[in-house]
């Protein structure tokens, strides 16, 4: 060692030896290109190590809530389609649910099907979005570009079946504002594989990825308990090995009737949050094809005049309907006095609508669960320690959806 | 901790019996409408009626659902805190409420409980104004610093506007810096 360090002329510069560092403060965001939506990470760093961070948002709080309690229960539903805008249609179908958990509707069996379809159609773009988002921000590109074709044919199809392809506004408490239209199976018969190919091509460029490995694996993991005490839910929680999933556990619509499995992670890592994911996709699609044979003939709402507006034909040429539909577009659909707590499974997780009702026809409190703000409010107890450059691919593995958590 | 519904859930009056064997009368009300099972306890007993509903084992309510506030503008007590909980094992689903009065708005705070209360009674501090009593960092979460007043609140009008917040002065930021 001695003669090496004679030889060379900065011999007084031990680079082993750790320089000193000083504690420093780095803003991440709030416009950042690898945050999601507009959200801040405030991070102190010694050398490149994070002792300390505060996560900041509520740029695009809305009030959701606020606007809900001034607004007749069908007018909540747009709003609704705002909240975690990749997947509209499962925010739709939990409102939807909440308030026919109110006056014990029971929807046609084709709306349940169709519910199910959408929502899982919805799922699949969700974990897209995210996947490609997360991949590309650490320097894949090629498989966001490819989930991003898929995601394109889902929204196509979404667009035939509602009209729009963000804001969808398809659901109503006790129905759907329109049937299927002509050739949707056909079209999504023809998509399915699509789908599929898009899923394993992004497989195929990730998985066995050295470097995509190497980000991801044992970077941000969570235990189990603390999962758990963080309130997760969704993919980020069956990462960590609990396969506790709405659909298995609390069914609605038409989940009880179609098999599908529940992919489980055991590290709770990031490469585990993504390969759930992955592993959703295909059981999504697996339930979409189960609901395409299984789906019946029939109406797709119920025929209650609490809460569906009446046929045209009844409005123009009865006065009972006439004063149906008037009473139930000025003065809102009304449930009855009290309060309900219902949940689907979104995107991100247990997606709860927390509803009461003072017995007029707005809703005296709407209040959302938004499953990503749980599982955002981990960041910091879960980047304590890490690397700077891990902020990325944890964050892009949590999916934060700023107008769910924001509301 | 393994998948949830491993285990048959406690029946409501049970559980009823349960929290009263242990407590006495802490549980002002319950009710069940619309398949919902929900009990009202006194504001005073809030935090250790939820730790002995988390770490009972004959109840272990070990998920905290979610946290928020209901204001009952007009009554008194005027704020609800109401609390969704799951027992993960047994799949079985409690809502627990207390009522807050406005003229002493705080609450024990369940952060010693489950660490996602911390970000949720922020938000309801946020939104309600309501001060919870051990959280570790109340501070606004959703809203700005300089915002006045608690938006969800009803007496908070719904078009009502605030001022811009001027930029920040070098002297603030000075003393931002560590």
């Amino acid at each position: 060692m001695d003669t090496e360090k004679s030889l060379s002329p900065s011999a007084e510069v031990d680079i082993l030896e750790p320089t000193e560092t000083r504690r420093m403060r780095v803003n991440v965001g709030p416009s950042h290109p690898a945050m999601h939506g507009v959200i801040q990470i405030v991070v102190e760093v010694e050398g490149e190590t994070i002792v300390y961070s505060d996560t900041n948002f509520g740029y695009l709080h809305r009030g959701f809530e606020k606007e809900c309690e001034n607004h007749t229960y069908q007018l909540c539903i747009p709003y609704t389609d705002r909240l975690n805008y990749v997947s509209p249609l499962i925010n739709n179908e939990g409102f939807c649910l909440a308030v026919e958990k109110f006056f014990g509707v029971d929807v046609p069996e084709r709306c349940k099907y169709i519910r199910t379809m959408l929502s899982e159609l919805s799922r699949i773009s969700d974990h897209q979005t995210c996947i490609g988002a997360a991949a590309m921000e650490l320097g894949a590109f090629t498989p966001f570009l490819y989930l991003m074709k898929g995601r394109e044919l889902i929204y196509r199809i979404l667009e035939e079946v509602t009209g729009h392809r963000l804001t969808i506004n398809y659901m109503r408490p006790g129905g759907l504002a329109a049937n299927l239209p002509e050739g949707f199976f056909e079209h999504l018969r023809d998509i399915i594989p699509v789908i599929r190919e898009v899923t394993s091509e992004t497989d195929k460029l990730l998985t066995k990825n050295r470097i995509f490995i190497d980000r991801t694996r044992n970077v941000g993991a969570i235990s189990k308990e603390d999962a758990l005490s963080f309130s997760y839910s969704g993919p980020c929680l069956r990462a960590c090995g609990v396969a506790y999933d709405v659909r298995k556990a609390f069914p609605y619509s038409a989940y009880d009737r179609v098999d599908f499995e529940v992919p489980v992670g055991s590290t709770g890592d990031t490469l585990d949050r993504y390969l759930v994911r992955m592993g959703e996709m295909e059981q999504s699609v697996r339930i979409i094809e189960q609901c395409m044979r299984q789906i019946p003939d029939g109406p797709v709402s119920v025929n209650d005049p609490r809460v569906i507006l009446p046929p045209k034909q009844e409005v123009y040429h009865t006065i009972e309907g006439l004063v149906n539909h008037f009473k139930l577009v000025y003065e809102g659909i009304r449930p009855p006095k009290g309060e309900v707590y219902q949940m689907v499974e979104g995107g991100n997780g247990e997606l709860g609508y927390y509803i009461v009702s003072d017995g007029t026809g707005r809703p005296y409190r709407v209040r959302v669960r938004p499953p990503c703000f749980m599982i955002v409010s981990s960041m910091d107890f879960m980047i304590k320690g890490a690397m700077m450059a891990d902020i990325v691919p944890v964050f892009g593995s949590l999916n934060m959806i700023a107008g769910e958590m924001e509301r | 901790m393994a998948s949830p519904k491993t285990s048959a859930p406690v029946a409501f009056s049970s559980l009823l019996s349960v929290i009263k064997g242990h407590f006495g009368e802490v549980v002002l009300a319950h009710r069940s409408d619309f398949g919902d099972d929900t009990i009202v306890v006194q504001r005073e007993r809030w935090l250790d009626v939820l730790r002995f509903l988390k770490d009972a084992p004959s109840l272990a309510f070990n998920y905290l659902v979610d946290l928020t506030c209901v204001d009952y503008f007009g009554q008194e007590p005027r704020f609800e805190m109401v609390v969704h909980l799951l027992a993960f094992e047994s799949g079985k689903r409690l809502r627990v409420k207390a009522r807050i009065p406005e003229e002493d708005a705080t609450i024990a705070s369940l952060v010693p409980l489950w660490r996602s209360a911390n970000w949720l009674e922020r938000e309801v501090y946020d939104m309600f104004g309501i001060r919870f009593a051990g959280h570790p960092d109340l501070r606004r979460i959703l809203m700005y610093d300089e915002f006045e007043g608690y938006p969800l609140r009803k007496d908070y009008p719904l078009k009502k506007s605030q001022p811009r917040v001027p930029l920040l002065s070098p002297e603030r930021e000075e003393e931002e810096e560590i």
